[in-house]
């Protein structure tokens, strides 16, 4: 497999010859991040571009079919409407949290996306407790959505915020009750590590009935987390018209709209590394061709293949499921997810140290 | 029919007498301006166990202050019935607990449906303030140098310190314009405060001043899911008030065409059901199956949702030669289909989390509170007009009336999916025998009613559909007055909402499944 | 003076009605050309503005049907961009007036198309919007939208035909292909200049097959 770190310890080595240390190290930060946004901003168009084909797919429509070839260029003409649309701002609102707010959730989004192993060495955050930063780094994503509904001084925005604070925050538990499990089953926190582990199995095939049981919890907790049906109670477009987002215009609702996307790819793709392999590529032992000729795929595509596998599963479910209410929300996560997944972190320790896994 | 008239010093003994006796359905209250004999009310009531149907009616002389004791708390739906009377005719009701307008601005000036009104612009100009809720304060001044306070005192309607929270008028899930004021406590509603009128556009009003044959235009845009059977109705009163026998090939068509819009209406109604719950594929499987439907109508009568097809005398054109072959072919079609909603929506386990147990409504409330329909036969009350007082062909076709114990969401949900089987089986039954012959029989060139009082009601796609007319023999009515389907729908929100919270709102109102329009009028 | 003419795809200019409301528009907004790489943005940002043109989910009554049935399988808007309805005022780019308006709803829908983020644009849907259609005696309805909204485009019907509907949609881009963003002679900027004219949508040309597209 194809190893990213020699081009970027290259470039790295490069920089440092012609330039003192200080410098280039600032360059390769401004290249590190100029590569994360574009890529984030690239998947964003594609996302929602595969969102509204599938949505159509499912509803009998064509979706968008006339700007450009199958719509292709659809996204981009949003994006330069959303570009120069008007930015309102609003009377008796908290300007400074409120032109804050959409910020904070793309800063969030953004920099668990970061974390995201795309291949081999393909990754730009990476250090010992790297699922722990992960879990951080997504859970202030609800400030910026608690402060955007506090700030807009609007009663739906309001409700929609509070909603989303106790939904969050609730599902914040099962999604690090589920990592937990793979933690335990795997013994390390680096996700590089992590993936590495998998290249002879993927961890649902090896930690079994608890693997699995934890990667249903974990995509269910996953979709509440992105706050989209049937948890999308704090936009609730028939009940509180668009939630905390209400009186945000032009592109600070652009920054909330392409982080639900990205937060959905996220979650997609810490789902695909942590139990379907991350960019390993599918191994079945004893068949030794088939694994030759599976290498032979690089690792950016399994990764990405995996993820928008994930995200299609749940695509699948957003646009079926009706929506839940803010008790049964509650009451699911705390009723249900939570004691099984206590009980899953239980079997899956049982069975690491029985050595029940494959 | 002529009502029973009551001198207004014995009215609340009276109609307190009736109620005792199993008047136990308030179907509507007229309010009637005679002129010089003055102002006054007629009441609709019905026994809905023996089937009694009896008009009452009330008459006070004083037109500067008229005054007639509320019967609101005889029957539920007549507090919003009374604010209607109050607010067309200024009648106050004695007692009523809230007599505020129920259409119109609070800064509306006169009485529109009374003979004296004053049209002039100049008295009701488009006023484009916001209009201050009669419950808060006008804001005043403290002084020149001071700042300008507005007091947000609030009365007993909606308490002082809950979270108020609108809903409406232009809000995804009220369907229309329809607007609640909601008093809420963290989630949970503790009041609601009904706020009707943004889509009133006066139809009885201006039919006062059109021919019968120009009214007929304006009944398919009051319900346009029941544009159908409203004009149905409006045709069969003026039918039945000058005498006119219609052939039974036109029967056939209209009951057809009856049942065919209440697919199509059901249809809509499940879409919007799923949508205002979230699920919107679902709502798109419904559009698209009610566009087989709407092809059907647009063959035949040439419009789609607003059909202008009824005529007084017969239908205004014949139908196709191969409309019945795509009529069973859509009967065919729509069968299939309804397996396909349940599985993806109906039997879903969140669709029944959220409807089942939610927003229920008793037996009796739903008798008085007048709610026909769908709903009411969820709540186990038989108020098909269809059964009950039966026209067009409805008693020689063989059909079920779908009626249902809990009353809950859900149980109104499956009403209306299991009317859509009984409606495609009363149509499969009458599609192969349409017999031969006119369409349409000859009237004369002006239409005139002679003198007297008419009503006829037929069961529209929500609710019971009732036409009242009073004439004296002129080419326009004295007065008409459409009953709607969905105000007392509305008007038992408040009852059904204890204790829910602002999602179980969105359930309630996609179930009870009212149509602006038609409460307006 | 030869002038970009807006182009909508797989319909030629020639077979849209009303050109010449545009054409006198587009004279008014180019007397003073402005130079090419300006031009060219502003290009960008029409076919950007254009095609995506998200409406608020507004409807008062029958049109109101007709608007969903717009957007549902058979005939289904997205395929233009119009894709998402917005329920915040705030994110939406257009407002199509689809029903009666009625005394009571009048400051409701003036607030409503205030509370709208620039670049907006107003459709009137419907004999009702247009001028109070079958209702324009009556003594609490708007006879006509455009009394206190500058509309851009009328469509009328009792309800219109969601082709009609498409049909106005397209109008709409093509007055908004037309637009200058920079500049002085901004459309919106200064409606008191240049008259905001409507096009009124009559007679809808059969278009291509594409309409009946379903699945």
């Amino acid at each position: 497999m194809f190893d990213f770190s020699t081009i970027t310890t290259a470039i790295d080595q490069f920089l440092h010859s012609v330039l003192p240390s200080q410098a280039a190290l600032l360059v390769e930060c401004i290249l590190v991040a100029l590569c994360a946004v574009l890529a984030y901003v690239m998947l964003a168009i594609v996302m929602i571009f595969m969102e509204r084909k599938v949505c159509a797919a499912f509803q009998c429509r064509l979706g968008p079919m006339r700007v450009g070839p199958w719509g292709l260029l659809q996204v981009f003409a949003d994006v330069f409407k959303m570009l120069i649309k008007e930015i309102i701002s609003i009377k008796n609102s908290d300007k400074v949290l409120y032109n804050l707010a959409p910020y904070l959730v793309v800063m969030s989004s953004v920099l668990t996306f970061s974390c995201l192993p795309f291949a081999k060495g393909l990754q730009v955050l990476d250090f010992n407790i790297g699922v722990f930063f992960i879990m951080a780094a997504s859970s202030f994503g609800v400030l910026g959505i608690l402060l955007a509904g506090w700030s807009s001084n609007n009663k739906y925005s309001m409700i929609g915020a509070v909603r989303s604070g106790a939904q969050m925050i609730s599902y914040e538990l099962s999604i690090g009750l589920c990592i937990l499990s793979i933690v335990a089953l795997s013994g390390t926190m680096q996700i590089s590590e992590l993936v590495a582990a998998q290249a002879d199995g993927w961890f649902i095939f090896r930690g079994h009935i608890p693997a699995f049981v934890a990667f249903i919890i974990y995509l269910i907790a996953g979709n509440a987390e992105t706050n989209r049906a049937p948890f999308d109670l704090p936009e609730a477009e028939s009940e509180l018209t668009a939630g905390f987002h209400t009186e945000y215009s032009g592109m600070h609702f652009g920054f909330f709209y392409v982080a639900e996307f990205m937060n959905l790819f996220i979650v997609a793709g810490i789902a695909s590394t942590l139990f379907l392999g991350g960019w390993t590529p599918l191994h079945i032992s004893g068949f030794d061709s088939f694994n030759t000729i599976m290498d032979y795929i690089p690792g950016v595509v399994w990764f990405l293949g995996k993820t928008f596998f994930v995200i299609w599963l749940l695509m699948w479910v957003r646009w079926t499921f009706p929506r839940l209410r803010i008790d049964q929300v509650v009451s699911l996560e705390w009723k249900y997810l939570v004691p099984i997944g206590l009980l899953n972190l239980l079997i899956m320790t049982l069975c690491v140290v029985m050595g029940w896994t494959f | 029919m002529n009502p029973e008239f009551i001198d207004i010093n014995d009215f609340r003994a009276r109609m307190e007498t009736l109620r005792r006796t199993g008047m136990n359905f308030l179907r509507d209250i007229i309010g009637m301006d005679w002129g010089e004999e003055g102002l006054g009310a007629i009441y609709s009531l019905e026994n809905t166990s023996t089937g009694q149907v009896l008009q009452t009616a009330v008459r006070c002389c004083d037109r500067e202050k008229p005054s007639i004791p509320t019967v609101c708390d005889l029957w539920s739906v007549a507090e919003l019935y009374e604010r209607e009377v109050y607010d067309f005719f200024g009648i106050h009701f004695a007692g009523h607990p809230d007599m505020r307008r129920l259409y119109l601005r609070n800064d509306w000036v006169g009485h529109p449906l009374r003979k004296d009104y004053n049209e002039d612009e100049a008295i009701n100009p488009i006023r484009m303030e916001n209009e201050i809720p009669e419950d808060v304060q006008r804001p005043y001044e403290l002084a020149e140098d001071a700042e300008m306070e507005i007091s947000d005192k609030l009365t007993n309607k909606i308490h002082g310190d809950q979270y108020i929270i609108n809903i409406g008028p232009q809000h995804p899930a009220t369907h229309g314009v329809l607007r609640f004021r909601l008093a809420l406590d963290g989630e949970e509603i503790r009041k609601i405060d009904i706020h009707c009128g943004y889509i009133h556009r006066g139809i009885e009003k201006m039919s006062e001043k059109m021919t019968y044959p120009q009214i007929l235009a304006l009944t398919d845009r009051l319900d346009y899911l029941s544009a159908h059977q409203n004009r149905h109705a409006l045709c069969m009163c003026i039918e039945k008030a000058m005498g006119i026998e219609i052939t039974d090939r036109t029967q056939y068509i209209r009951t057809i065409m009856d049942e065919l819009q209440r697919i199509d209406s059901h249809l809509l109604f499940l879409s919007c059901a799923a949508m205002d719950l979230g699920a919107i594929t679902t709502f798109i499987y419904g559009f698209r199956d009610r566009e087989k439907i709407l092809d059907i109508f647009e063959e035949v009568t040439g419009g789609r949702l607003i059909q202008n097809y009824n005529t007084i005398g017969g239908v205004q054109y014949d139908i196709t030669p191969d409309f019945a072959k795509k009529v069973k072919e859509f009967c065919q079609y729509q069968k299939g289909k309804l397996q396909e909603y349940n599985d993806v929506f109906t039997n879903n386990i969140i669709t029944r989390k959220r409807m089942i147990g939610v927003g229920i409504l008793s037996y009796d409330d739903a008798i008085s509170y007048g709610c026909t329909g769908g709903t009411g036969r969820a709540s186990g009350w038989a108020c098909d007009v269809r059964k009950r007082h039966p026209y067009a062909l409805y008693d020689k076709v063989d059909f079920k009336e779908i009626i249902y114990k809990n009353g809950d969401c859900y149980d109104r949900f499956l009403v209306r999916l299991d009317e859509i089987v009984e409606s495609i089986h009363i149509i499969e039954q009458l599609i192969d025998n349409i017999p031969e012959g006119d369409y349409k029989v000859k009237t004369k060139p002006i239409i005139r009613i002679p003198e007297g009082r008419y009503s006829a009601s037929v069961e529209g796609s929500r609710g019971e559909f009732g036409v009242f007319i009073e004439s004296k023999g002129d080419k326009s009515p004295y007065r008409i007055k459409f009953r709607p389907m969905g105000l007392p729908l509305v008007a038992a929100m408040h009852k059904i909402l204890k204790g829910a919270k602002i999602a179980d709102l969105i359930a309630i109102g996609a179930t009870l499944d009212y149509v602006i329009p038609d409460i307006d009028r | 003076m030869e002038m970009k003419k807006p182009a909508i795809k797989s319909i030629p200019y020639e077979e849209f009605k009303d050109n010449e409301t545009l054409e006198k528009l587009l004279n008014e907004l180019n007397k003073e050309r402005t130079n090419v790489i300006v031009g060219k943005l502003d290009d960008i940002i029409n076919w950007g503005r254009s095609n995506s043109l998200w409406s608020l989910t507004f409807a008062t009554s029958c049109c109101g049907i007709e608007f969903m049935a717009v957007g549902a399988a058979r005939y289904d808007f997205a395929r233009f961009g119009f894709e998402v309805t917005r329920n915040s005022p705030r994110q939406a780019d257009l407002i199509m007036v689809a029903g009666t308006i009625t005394h009571k709803m009048a400051p409701v829908l003036k607030r409503l198309y205030d509370q709208m983020a620039e670049p907006k644009y107003v459709v009137a849907v419907g004999g009702c919007a247009i001028s109070g259609g079958p209702f324009k005696g009556s003594y609490h309805v708007l006879n006509g939208v455009d009394k206190i909204l500058p509309v851009d485009v009328y469509i009328p019907g009792c309800p219109p035909r969601p082709e009609a509907m498409l049909y106005g949609m397209m109008q709409l881009q093509r007055k908004v292909k037309i637009e200058n963003f920079f500049g002085d002679k901004n459309r919106k900027h200064n409606s008191n200049d240049i008259p905001n004219e409507p096009i009124i949508v009559t007679n809808v040309p059969i278009t291509p097959n594409e309409n009946s597209e379903e699945q």
